[in-house]
């Protein structure tokens, strides 16, 4: 019962005047932004940094908690409204959305995603206060083997699950991991990797990595690929749903939060997979099947619910060990940093104010989102027709701001071209940037409980796996990095001796 | 297509394993340089580190080269307002990042009122909007609103430059 009171304390920090208009301000501005076309997740609470850097940390995280929620719901307003196919997280959304809304029912594909994000969030929001005291308890007890292996765990499933292309991934990771390297070492203070530019001694500040990477890079990717014509928006009024909504969605973002909210937990987790899930899950259960693809309210309540929870569940990892499994978590903790503050189980007891009242934030942010934007969605729908010219020369304005007033540096605006030509490099030819940005955050931490491990140990190889833990997540590293391996050659077996029918495809 | 231009196109991507190649090599060669004497604390020194993210990279470039000679090339991201269809135009690129270029060259010198101008206007023409007045008056407006609201209300660094006492 600490914790609830810890939590009540949280929830008495946000109430007051000054943070509940941070908080606003967040969802506002968080949700507009997602809502630009072109723009996902992560991109938003990047681009949105700068708001925050005046702001006292506490202050700073309600907003981030509202940018965070706000970011991921815009989203799910553009690839419903936008007659084209976005961001990955919400791609399985559009399928049923945009069918839903060009057939008129745009105001019910928005109601039901509204409301099964709130609903997601708030389920997501619940589990995660449940379930990070007993991460951190756990995490507590693990040494740094443990940790090592918990990060190296990291590296390997973002890397490997994710994207199409295992050797792309690898080299996303390794440029990262250099990228890590520049500055001084953390245990001798010797310089790598600095060419001698004293500036480049810090290393290279995480929040221009973000903006370059994901700001930056991706303008410059759109504006080599510009559509001629600006896709088609379809026009919508107030959201709402009949009862025979109601009654076909409940279910869909109850089951969409189930799958979302573990998997958003793992490692290398992520959005897309679930709302995948679910999507196929509701079409397997729905009771007029036939509807999937002609715009069925299942195919938007369940992933969009599934999305909503992934990225509650994202928070557990992120707040409780400090490891950032997706994009957005990702910016966020390089959001932390730049307070000083380091996520990770000591977080819970050196700020217990500062994490609960995030927490909090999360559930005000998420009960603002739907008292704002069922009346908003007309306006929302308007910043869909930004021209896109405007568009995009805004998004290098705005990163360009952001990255300079990190350290009033202009080195810092030439790095952030750098990467940002990188990003657009990366984009090109289909390396995946998540690797990248894991290795930079969690490259150095990982390094550090390497040596520590060895100094332990006193340079024996063996104290890589003296925990059990260890032991375990090694086991699972070994698992993910041969699955090909396996899968071709149970391939193998099944096919050469007759040509009996192979199962429905891998799960 | 042509043959000729199919192979070309195939062949881009060499690059990026050459260039994870020397950026690989960048890393060993700064990792050789690092002595490891009566600093070192631990049975891992600073190095180790470095080589292992150096051979990376090298086993990264020489694995991606023979996948790409093999024909399996990355898939290009897409996105809500691309448009994979037609090839990348390069000109858009350019002038944006002369328009970023810009920027750098003058945030201190000329303040960020003025930079912020150059770069949102150089970028709208980049994009190809033909509104030149109403994007300037936008881009005016807009770093004037972020540098009053952000440097001045919330005391976030961004310079005045020659500016500095009119503003």
């Amino acid at each position: 019962m600490d914790n609830l009171n810890l939590l009540l304390d949280g929830f008495a920090t946000v109430v007051s005047p000054g943070n509940l208009l941070y908080a606003l301000i967040g969802v506002l501005v968080g949700t507009a932004v997602g809502v630009l076309p072109g723009i996902g997740p992560a991109m938003t609470v990047a681009l949105l940094l700068p708001l925050t850097y005046g702001l006292s940390p506490t202050g700073a995280f309600i907003m981030f908690a509202g940018i965070y929620y706000g970011g991921m719901y815009g989203g799910s307003t553009t690839s419903i409204l936008l007659n084209t196919p976005g961001e990955s997280s919400s791609v399985v959304t559009a399928i049923e959305g945009n069918k839903m809304a060009r057939s008129g029912r745009a105001a019910q594909a928005l109601a039901t995603a509204a409301i099964g994000s709130f609903v997601a969030g708030l389920i997501g929001t619940v589990l995660l206060v449940v379930l990070a005291p007993f991460v951190v308890t756990f995490a507590l007890s693990l040494g740094a083997p443990a940790y090592f292996a918990l990060m190296v765990l990291s590296f390997v499933a973002v890397t490997a699950v994710l994207g199409t292309s295992r050797v792309r991934g690898f080299a996303s990771l390794g440029i990262g991991l250099a990228i890590g390297l520049i500055g001084l070492d953390s245990v001798t203070g010797q310089q790598r990797l600095t060419f001698g530019i004293p500036l480049l001694a810090d290393g290279v500040d995480v929040v221009v990595l973000v903006v370059g990477i994901f700001a930056v890079g991706e303008a410059l990717w759109v504006a080599a690929h510009l559509r001629r014509r600006a896709a088609e928006v379809v026009p919508v009024g107030r959201p709402w749903m009949g009862r025979d909504d109601w009654g076909r969605s409940w279910r869909p973002w109850l089951r969409g939060t189930a799958l979302g909210f573990p998997f958003g937990a793992l490692p290398a987790g992520g959005a897309e997979i679930p709302t995948f899930l679910s999507y196929v899950t509701e079409k397997r259960l729905a009771r007029r099947p036939e509807e999937f693809g002609h715009g069925a309210i299942e195919g938007v309540a369940g992933p969009e619910a599934a999305n909503n929870a992934s990225a509650a569940g994202s928070l557990v990892p992120m707040l409780s060990l400090g490891l950032p499994v997706n994009a957005t978590a990702a910016v966020m903790l390089a959001a932390f940093t730049q307070y000083g503050i380091q996520p990770g189980p000591l977080l819970f007891e050196r700020e217990p104010q500062l994490v609960w009242a995030l927490i909090a934030s999360l559930f005000v942010g998420n009960l603002l989102l739907l008292v704002l934007n069922l009346p908003l969605a007309p306006l929302w729908a308007m910043l869909l027709r930004i021209p896109r010219p405007s568009l995009y020369a805004g998004i290098l304005f705005f990163a360009s701001m952001g990255a300079y007033a990190v350290n009033a540096q202009s080195l810092d605006l030439v790095i952030l071209l750098v990467l940002g030509l990188l990003g657009f490099a990366m984009r090109r030819y289909g390396l995946p940037v998540l690797p990248l940005v894991i290795g930079v955050i969690l490259g150095p931490r990982a390094e550090r409980q390497m040596r520590l491990t060895f100094q332990l140990s006193d340079g024996a190889v063996g104290g890589l796996w003296s925990e059990p833990v260890a032991v375990g997540v090694y086991v699972l590293v070994a698992g993910i990095l041969a699955w090909p391996l396996a899968r071709w050659a149970m391939r193998r077996r099944r096919v050469a001796p007759t040509a009996e029918p192979v199962g429905a495809g891998r799960s | 297509m042509s043959r000729l231009a199919r192979r070309l196109e195939g062949r881009s991507e060499l690059g990026v394993a050459l260039l994870l190649l020397v950026l690989g090599a960048v890393v060993l060669i700064d990792a050789a340089r690092i002595g490891t004497g009566f600093t070192q604390r631990g049975p891992v020194g600073p190095k180790a580190v470095p080589v292992v993210v150096g051979g990376l990279l090298v086993l990264c470039a020489v694995l991606l080269a023979r996948e790409v000679l093999a024909g399996r090339r990355g898939e290009a991201e897409g996105g809500e307002d691309v448009d994979r269809g037609h090839r990348a135009d390069w000109r858009t690129v350019l002038l944006l990042v002369a328009a970023f270029a810009a920027d750098i060259a003058l945030i201190e010198p000329a303040g960020w009122v003025i930079s912020g101008t150059v770069l949102f206007w150089g970028s709208t023409y980049a994009l190809g909007s033909r509104h030149h007045v109403r994007d300037l008056a936008v881009a005016v407006a807009l770093s004037l609103v972020t540098f009053y609201t952000f440097a001045i209300g919330l005391g976030i660094n961004l310079p005045a430059g020659i500016l500095q006492g009119i503003l």
